[in-house]
């Protein structure tokens, strides 16, 4: 299922379409891009060159997302053509689509998978556990068709031989008006005083902290280093901080040259957001803390008893020269 | 206003040091310190804030051991006015497709406006409970609510979509919700609440008082089977900086200036 939003395809449409492509051809499949939305022919011809076939499922009520109404037209489609296996994003809009998709067809669903094979006609996936500290691998009862919803940048978009997929246009089941869930609007995030995704140097925060009053120390080093103050989740749902400093999915995404942890335990959600930075050092007291795994320099120790310290230094040097 | 929150004991390992067991499908438990998954901690906040503003009842409603007990005096505590603890043998194993199957069997037959859960649980995160539960009970859903403004027969939520963005979505009551963090400040557990707590009585109910049989649940009632668990390899060559306080900032600061970022 293709995703878009608000007039762009959204990224997980591309990474979803390469490993489905990959996966069909293993199993001598056809793979289809099914594009649901209004005027949405743009995008269409864009997919062609990723997958068999695009279908398009042009009708208004399909404008914006709405899991009612993609569940239905999904639901029919899932009935009359019984695809070996359906790819959904992981994201806002498929965690509000696929599981009651699932129970609707009694087709067995997983969610928020790293990796899909099949093994003697079981589907078999990875995916995560316990904050990302634990890998799990899973097989999916047995059965002629399933549903996975992805992890966003779990798949890398590559760019194969063009396939050539035709368009096909394909009829709206929508029979009346979708009643029991409507869409009113969007509300745009608030623009705070300080544009993360725009600094080079980055010191953030999470868990860790334990105290709103702790904050200011952190903000010294990020001051004495030119940089700025962010965060990951817990921060913000405390309200100790702004959203807009909060790094990952549902708020910034940032590529600063350099990117300073401090007690962050680096959930993929936060990872998500800062994974293009140029250099990441991680420090935390829990040796087992995910976010270590993707830190170029790692630091297995009290964030409170590194950051006077760099403090000191960083205030050494500038005395110096 | 009568509203159902459905919540999870876990085992709190964002911080903890966790060991594979020798099976590798599961982690070592003993050792761990267990409370209210982080998610519906905010969802039972929101169902006691609703039913402060429009009258009603809050029961809590949790799957578990007998272990599970104290994450329902946590929430009969904070406000919760019944708790049904739903325990058996069987239920062991069960994915969330079985979990919001026997949830379903029981909710089904009580009176509710609204169901609240967490968006996912702190442990195997599947964010699949909510949303199978409303399609079991055929009512609508919304996932990754935010905000919740609620008026005759009607809801308003916010749900929160990637980068900052959220959607303002209205659906019929009744509904179920499942929660995002951050969408209310949970209150801290009053000395008075505990006492009332203790004087609550808590629903205890097993697989014989459901309208289900043992397929239903545990593994055979499931569509996911973990065959094996283990630690993410890393995807970095990452480098370890030790020493004391002093000689990593040292080392760190070397780093950083190699790099003319100071």
């Amino acid at each position: 299922m293709a995703e878009h939003r608000r007039g762009d395809l959204r990224d997980i449409t591309h990474e979803m379409l390469s490993k489905g492509r990959e996966l069909a051809e293993k199993n001598g499949a056809s793979l289809t891009a099914l594009l649901l939305g209004h005027d949405i022919k743009g995008f269409a011809s864009k997919l062609t060159d990723q997958a068999n076939e695009v279908w398009v499922v042009d009708d208004l009520r399909l404008k914006n997302f709405n899991a009612e109404a993609y569940q239905r037209i999904l639901s029919s489609l899932i009935t009359e053509y019984k695809p070996l296996l359906t790819l959904i994003g992981h994201t806002a809009f498929g965690v509000d689509l696929a599981p009651r998709l699932a129970i609707e067809l009694g087709i067995p669903l997983t969610t928020d998978c790293l990796d899909i094979d099949f093994e003697g006609g079981v589907l078999s996936v990875i995916r995560q556990m316990y904050g990302g500290k634990v890998n799990a691998e899973a097989l999916l009862k047995e059965a002629e068709s399933y549903i996975v919803t992805i992890r966003p940048a779990a798949f890398e978009a590559k760019e194969g031989e063009p396939l050539g997929g035709e368009i096909v246009d394909v009829a709206s089941s929508l029979k009346e008006d979708v009643k029991n869930k409507k869409f009113i609007e969007y509300v745009e995030p608030s623009v705070g005083d300080v544009d993360v995704t725009a600094a080079e140097i980055i010191i953030a925060i999470g868990r860790g902290i334990k105290d709103k009053d702790n904050i200011t120390l952190v903000q010294e080093l990020a001051d004495a280093l030119g940089g700025v103050l962010a965060c990951s989740r817990p921060i913000v749902d405390k309200e100790w901080l702004p959203k807009d400093r909060q790094v990952g999915t549902s708020g910034k995404t940032v590529k600063p040259k350099l990117y300073i942890a401090m007690g962050i335990s680096g959930a993929f959600q936060h990872v998500a957001g800062m994974k293009s930075s140029d250099l990441v050092f991680v420090v935390n007291k829990d040796a087992k803390a995910p976010f270590f795994s993707v830190a170029d320099y790692g630091v297995i120790n009290d964030m409170f008893k590194i950051v006077p310290a760099l403090k000191n230094k960083i205030y050494e040097i500038k005395t110096i020269t | 206003m009568n509203i159902i929150v459905c919540v999870k004991h876990v085992p709190e390992t964002a911080e903890a040091d966790i060991k594979i067991d020798s099976e590798e499908k599961s982690i070592e438990l003993s050792g761990l310190v267990f409370d209210i998954n982080e998610w519906d901690n905010y969802a039972l906040e929101e169902a006691v804030l609703l039913k402060e503003k429009h009258g009603g009842t809050v029961t809590a409603i949790t799957v578990g051991s007998e272990d599970s007990e104290s994450t329902l005096r946590k929430c009969l505590a904070r406000g919760s006015d019944k708790a049904i603890r739903l325990t058996d043998k069987r239920f062991e194993e069960s994915d969330s497709y079985a979990i919001a199957k026997i949830l379903h069997s029981v909710i089904k037959n009580l009176p509710f406006d609204l169901i609240l859960t967490g968006v996912q649980a702190d442990d195997v995160g599947y964010a699949m409970v909510g949303p199978i539960l409303a399609g079991l009970l055929g009512i609508p859903h919304a996932t990754m609510v935010k905000k919740i403004e609620l008026s005759d027969g009607a809801s308003k939520v916010n749900r929160e979509l990637e980068g900052g963005l959220e959607e303002v979505v209205e659906l019929k009551l009744p509904a179920l919700f499942s929660i995002q963090t951050g969408i209310n400040e949970p209150r801290y557990v009053s000395i008075m609440g505990i006492r009332k707590a203790m004087q609550k009585e808590i629903k205890v109910l097993s697989l014989g008082d459901l309208e289900l049989n043992k397929n239903d649940v545990g593994v055979a009632g499931s569509w996911i089977k973990i065959e094996k668990i283990y630690v993410p390899p890393a995807e970095k060559q990452t480098e370890y900086i030790e020493g004391s306080p002093e000689e990593v900032a040292t080392k760190i600061i070397e780093i950083i200036k190699s790099r003319g970022l100071i």
